[in-house]
């Protein structure tokens, strides 16, 4: 099970890569020079290693929440306004820590940054339990609200002492997250992103609720009637989902920006959820996921720079992993390796996931 | 002054209130499309391109449609064929479209650093309407696409709801398998929806493009498809209503540019979350599906 995961998610990758090759082909780049240059940017060297893994520390945050949420059925669009108003939160409340000890002041950044998520994503939560609302929409409407609440924060109440540019006034030093291998950029965040990563595991497939979850993510009717309590579990699991792109948000104000700009997110909510597909949603596997994604990022920089190739040819790879790993998970996949395969053996119906059937 | 505000209004509309005609026949046949940006996208940055190249807006016009109605093929492929979650799906195509047009952009206009300009679609004065005091600027006095997207709105009603074919297109967005018993093609109908939506956001795009910017700037639709997607609801799936929720859009869109213009204190921001906020009060007061069509959202399979 876990091999065959791997392979179907190295598989899209790998089919993802051949179809951007063509594409680099038909502009007229060299496809081997663009991924020379895009392992270099990603790996090349010790800032280049560590950037990877500083770019995958917010994609860990968001794909947790959308793997906890999509384990449930719960189409959570809104991890990028999520991890904005998370930044917001912890933003506005960051210049007031002076006076509190560092591991407080990081504890109290961090919290603010989980409520402002939680609020955005239970929100949502709360329209769907109560209000019989697609949470689709409203997670994707919450996104523009954060982006224009962001935008006015920076040019209104929170704007630096001089008021020259839309930016927040710095955080306290005293809330800066603890930083390792200066001048290099990794900091605590990533383990925080891992201890994380494994308290979802443990939720999702070693407790009750997390069954419950992962019951109501196969069949919503089927869970109600069985007496797990749907409404009351989307609630939580929207706020919960919120809450940790909200702590996204609040690491990358603590340990990169220091303060608040006007574009907080480059849509790492949107990125999460090739991320969490990657990884099957499975939140260990985020981690790794992840850091491919991380590497994608910092390296398709440098294919930029080196290659004159737009660093946006690492969003048509998220989208055709994305869209090959959907193709991979229908059964009319499952038949066609079925005929190709000359040693038919049988295939399990439950590799049909729930992603084809919600 | 007001004249200005309220022109500038129905052009900011328009685009929007094309893409949400396009996505009311997609949802009313059961399919909910999120790519729809993706479409927008593709269709402004193709329009723009090929317009460029060949120095045709009707050519233009044409690739811009073309471009996101191939979006949608992609996406009918995934939706309606293989059956595949159609949040996912739209998504990924959405981020497909940043990316390639993004690539493109790069490739054909970044490095030669040349201007990107095309000449604006001219506007038309409808004779004497024009005329009139305040409406007739404000009204009477725009490119083509405008006067298309306004009659679009009653033609789509009547589609929708005086003609057996959009019974059928209903019929399949309310209850598929009835349909389908019925010997209605099931498949046929949501393709004919998701290409027509595509050709609709498409033109949207192009009007961004061709009618309203005469230049192209990554990701220039900034979100203007998932507004369609709130005004279908604020609209109720009303033609009409989706006609007065675009203009709400497009009034806080050129409030924006016209409070900038004054200098004034008051945050624009405020008006550019404002609809955004006003689709989540309807929703939290009316609820959600009561005006949806039945089975939205839920991928058909023959049995």
């Amino acid at each position: 099970m876990i091999v065959s995961s791997l392979a179907r998610a190295l598989g899209a990758v790998v089919l993802a890569a051949a179809i951007v090759a063509l594409v680099l082909l038909a502009l007229g780049a060299s496809p081997i020079g663009a991924f020379v240059a895009l392992a270099e940017g990603a790996f090349g060297n010790w800032y280049a290693l560590t950037d990877t893994v500083v770019k995958a520390t917010p994609l860990v945050f968001t794909g947790l929440a959308i793997s906890v949420s999509f384990s449930g059925a719960l189409w959570n669009i809104g991890a990028d306004g999520q991890l904005v108003a998370g930044a917001i939160a912890a933003g506005a409340i960051g210049p007031w820590l002076g006076g509190w000890p560092r591991p407080a002041a990081i504890a109290i950044l961090l919290a603010a940054g989980a409520a402002g998520g939680a609020l955005w994503g239970g929100i949502c939560g709360w329209l769907r339990a109560r209000r019989d609302t697609n949470e689709v929409i409203s997670t994707i409407m919450m996104n523009f609200v954060a982006a224009q609440l962001l935008s006015w924060s920076v040019h209104g109440p929170l704007i630096e002492a001089s008021r020259a540019y839309p930016a927040s006034t710095p955080i306290a030093e005293s809330a800066h997250m603890y930083m390792f291998f200066s001048p290099s950029r990794l900091n605590l965040g990533i383990v925080l992103a891992i201890a994380l990563a494994v308290g979802c595991y443990l939720f999702l497939f070693k407790t009750a609720a997390g069954f419950e979850l992962r019951a109501m993510g196969r069949n919503r009717r089927a869970a109600t009637f069985f007496g797990i309590p749907t409404a009351r579990l989307t609630i939580l699991i929207l706020t919960v989902s919120g809450a940790m792109a909200g702590i996204g948000g609040a690491v990358q104000v603590s340990a990169i920006t220091h303060r608040l700009y006007e574009k907080m997110s480059p849509g790492w909510g949107f990125e999460a959820i090739a991320v969490a597909l990657v990884a099957r949603l499975n939140p260990i596997g985020i981690i790794f996921s992840s850091l491919l994604f991380g590497a994608l990022d910092n390296g398709s920089q440098a294919v930029q720079r080196g290659q004159g190739v737009s660093a946006e040819l690492v969003q048509v790879i998220q989208a055709l992993v994305i869209i090959i790993l959907l193709a991979f998970d229908t059964p009319m996949f499952d038949r066609l390796r079925n005929s190709l395969s000359a040693a038919a053996r049988p295939v399990s119906r439950t590799t049909t996931t729930e992603l084809s059937d919600a | 002054m007001l004249e200005a505000f309220l022109s500038s209004s129905i052009g900011m509309a328009t685009p929007v209130l094309l893409a949400a005609i396009g996505e009311l026949l997609v949802e009313e046949s059961g399919i909910i499309n999120i790519g729809i940006e993706g479409a927008m996208l593709s269709g402004a940055f193709f329009a723009l391109a090929v317009a460029y190249f060949s120095g045709s807006t009707a050519l233009g016009l044409g690739a811009g449609m073309a471009a996101g109605a191939a979006i949608n093929a992609l996406l009918a492929v995934l939706v309606i064929n293989l059956a595949v979650n159609q949040v996912v799906a739209g998504t990924a195509l959405d981020i497909f479209a940043v990316g390639i047009t993004g690539v493109f952009y790069r490739k054909f206009f970044g490095i030669t650093g040349k201007a990107f300009i095309v000449p604006l679609i001219p506007k038309l004065r409808l004779g004497p309407l024009a005329d009139i005091p305040l409406i007739g600027p404000a009204l009477f006095h725009h490119n083509f696409l405008v006067y298309v997207t306004i009659a679009l709105v009653p033609a789509t009603g009547f589609l929708l709801w005086r003609t057996r074919y959009g019974l059928s297109l209903r019929a399949a967005g309310e209850r598929p398998e009835a349909a389908d018993a019925l010997g209605l093609d099931v498949y046929r109908l949501r393709w004919q929806a998701l290409l027509a939506s595509g050709v609709l956001a498409g033109l949207g795009g192009a009007y961004l493009t061709l009618a309203y910017a005469g230049t192209f700037v990554e990701n220039i639709s900034a979100g203007r498809g998932y507004v369609a997607l709130a005004v279908v609801i604020l609209g109720r799936w009303k033609p009409w209503g989706l006609a007065a929720a675009s203009v709400l859009f497009g009034a806080a869109m050129a409030l924006q540019f016209g409070l900038q213009a004054l200098g004034t204190t008051i945050p624009y921001q405020l008006f550019l979350a404002l609809p955004y906020a006003l689709t989540l009060a309807v929703l939290a007061i009316v609820g959600g599906q009561a005006a949806s069509p039945s089975a939205l959202g839920e991928p058909y399979r023959r049995p």
